[in-house]
């Protein structure tokens, strides 16, 4: 297991620089250089200021210099400064909204897997049945809906019709006189609509995957071995077939989280969410270097450790990775 | 890719036989043909502005109703269709060609070729697919024609993998050491003899791919960085749509709707090829 996870931890490091490297060559995309896009934009930066940032991107050097300038800065979590009127740095900026988007996707993941493991499982036991086909046009529609347009939908009957939850940000006005109970509600209430937009996004993909691995392990011989033993056919399904199928979901978990992270933009921008996408996405519109580039870093990041995560849950779950 | 025979005689029947892919298949060309012909088919223009029909709900003249311009939605849905198309079919016409390309080259090369591609696929997958799109574009501005490669930059590793493995497959069956014996370069054998057997789900992933890009660049659009007004795309009027969201549910169903039903069509036509091109499920 050691030499595994060391192996295994080794190879991010290439990773990282592939996606710095990557990261890099889109700011150079950029017609223009970030410092005259910025003061373009703000006619109030002086002379000193236009030096000073000429000076942290190192742009009097070359390209590779200032490649290896720009990692090292990162090395030590230095993302710059907004371009934004407040100038903060990028990483304090980044670092108060992770934690909103971090829980509301891994709350969403949960939901998802909770949800798609018994539909596929059942999916899978009631094969070619009603049961199935009515879970396949399910299926089918969940890939096919636009996330945004079920949010819009959403929006529409509960919020504007209904009336019965709101439609945007994480609190009502003055929130903080209720008590923990209330405000726990008023957060529940907020967060129920974007949860379920982000959490719909892939469960139609993880049901259906689901169901494939199910169908795989349910023509396994030891299977029929505890149907031949007497085992009653629930026992069969949900403890020995589902143990089994549940494996390749873990990696399935792994590889969800890009798809995560980059649909919260979308929910979070429809349902003002102070979280990262949003962030993004007013570093998007306001050509806000330092931002754009650093939430496109961190979320690449983020995925790698998820995979990583993924993969070591993986070796714990299955003796014959860990020991082979 | 499909040989004529294998086509007619397997291929085809099969994919006949699948009621649900031969729905999707029959919903994406009436699509297609209704995009091809939306400047006779619509009823009004769809950049006319008309400030004394604003935000009217559906009716006999309007079906879909009009926008906060004034402007029918059912003739902006229909001409939407030729911009989603024509973003669809781009898009995966890039990521296709240059999938295979690197799919092609990593699996009949191998070594530390194969190695280094593969590792580029890896860390192009660790980005959040749409981070990195919103990204380029934030640097550059926003044009159908850059929407058309982003998707298409950002879209090809699926391609690569699949084709690569194909390929490890087919470089070592005899035929390939045949036409290696007799001469053929290298190029000669990977273009000749070995891309042929390799395309068959570069099909499937360029239709379910379709479907994907019509759903990026909508969403792309609906957040304003997309296909710019007064153009047409599902995307921006969901956008508007969603700014009325209070007075005008139309403006937000039907594009939504549209959306829906072209990407459900391309899903289920690509899964009836897969089934249909799949070894393993002869019934």
């Amino acid at each position: 297991m050691a030499t595994y996870l060391l192996r295994r931890i080794l190879l991010l490091i290439p990773l990282m620089l592939g996606i710095t490297l990557i990261t890099f060559t889109v700011i150079h995309l950029a017609p223009g250089e970030p410092v005259e896009m910025q003061i373009a934009m703000n006619p109030k930066v002086g002379k000193d200021a236009r030096e000073r940032l000429q000076k942290f991107y190192g742009l009097d050097k070359p390209l590779h210099v200032q490649y290896i300038t720009w990692v090292t800065h990162l090395a030590h979590l230095d993302f710059g400064r907004s371009f934004s009127s407040d100038n903060r740095p990028v990483v304090d900026k980044i670092t108060e909204r992770l934690p909103i988007t971090l829980s509301l996707n891994i709350i969403a993941l949960l939901i998802e897997f909770g949800l798609a493991i018994p539909i596929g499982v059942l999916a899978a036991v009631y094969r070619d049945t009603l049961v199935d086909k009515g879970i396949t046009v399910f299926v089918f529609l969940g890939f096919a809906v636009p996330t945004f347009w079920l949010a819009l939908l959403l929006m529409y009957f509960f919020g504007v019709k209904l009336n019965w939850l709101p439609i945007s940000g994480l609190h009502t006005l003055g929130y903080e006189h209720y008590s923990w109970l209330g405000r726990l509600w008023d957060l529940a209430r907020h967060l129920f609509m974007p949860i379920l937009v982000a959490s719909f996004g892939s469960l139609a993909g993880v049901s259906r995957y689901m169901r494939s691995a199910m169908l795989q392990v349910i023509e396994q011989d030891y299977i029929t071995t505890a149907r031949a033993k007497g085992l009653p056919e629930r026992v069969v399904i949900w403890r020995h077939a589902l143990r089994n199928a549940l494996l390749p979901l873990i990696t399935l978990a792994g590889f969800s989280i890009p798809g995560l992270i980059g649909g919260s933009v979308i929910f979070e921008t429809i349902f003002s969410i102070p979280g990262m996408g949003q962030l993004f996405y007013q570093g998007v519109m306001s050509r806000d270097y330092p931002v754009v580039m650093g939430i496109l870093v961190i979320g690449a990041f983020l995925t790698l450790l998820g995979n990583l995560l993924s993969d070591i849950s993986y070796a714990l779950a299955d003796p014959r990775i860990r020991q082979g | 890719m499909l040989r004529t025979s294998f086509f007619y005689a397997v291929f085809w029947p099969r994919l006949r036989r699948n009621r649900l892919a031969m729905l999707g298949g029959v919903a994406v060309v009436t699509l297609f043909m209704l995009s091809l012909l939306a400047p006779w088919l619509s009823p009004y223009q769809p950049a006319t502005i008309n400030a004394w029909n604003v935000l009217q709900p559906p009716s006999w003249h309007h079906w879909f109703g009009t926008d906060e311009l004034g402007r029918d939605v059912l003739t902006r849905v229909l001409w939407g269709a030729r911009i989603s198309l024509k973003v669809g079919f781009v898009a995966v016409g890039i990521a296709a060609v240059l999938g295979t390309a690197v799919g092609l080259v990593a699996g009949y090369y191998g070594g530390w070729l194969d190695n280094l591609l593969m590792r580029l696929v890896d860390i192009m997958l660790c980005f959040p697919a749409f981070f990195l799109i919103l990204a380029v574009i934030a640097f550059l501005q926003p044009s159908i024609w850059i929407i058309m490669a982003i998707i298409g930059l950002t879209g090809w590793m699926g391609v690569a993998r699949l084709v690569r493995a194909e390929v490890l497959a087919i470089r070592e069956m005899e035929y390939i050491q045949a036409a290696r014996c007799i001469g053929c370069s290298d190029l000669r054998i990977m273009v000749r003899h070995v891309l042929p057997n390799a395309l068959s789900p570069v099909l499937v992933a360029a239709t379910l791919g379709v479907a994907g890009a019509i759903l990026t660049e909508s969403a792309l659009s609906f957040l304003g960085i997309g296909v710019q007004p007064p153009t047409a795309s599902w995307g921006n009027i969901l956008s508007s749509g969603k700014d009325y969201i209070e007075f005008a549910w139309w403006l937000s169903l039907f594009p939504g709707l549209a959306i829906l039903i072209t990407v459900l069509s391309y899903n289920l036509l690509g899964e009836g090829i897969r089934d249909a091109l799949d070894p393993r499920s002869l019934r």
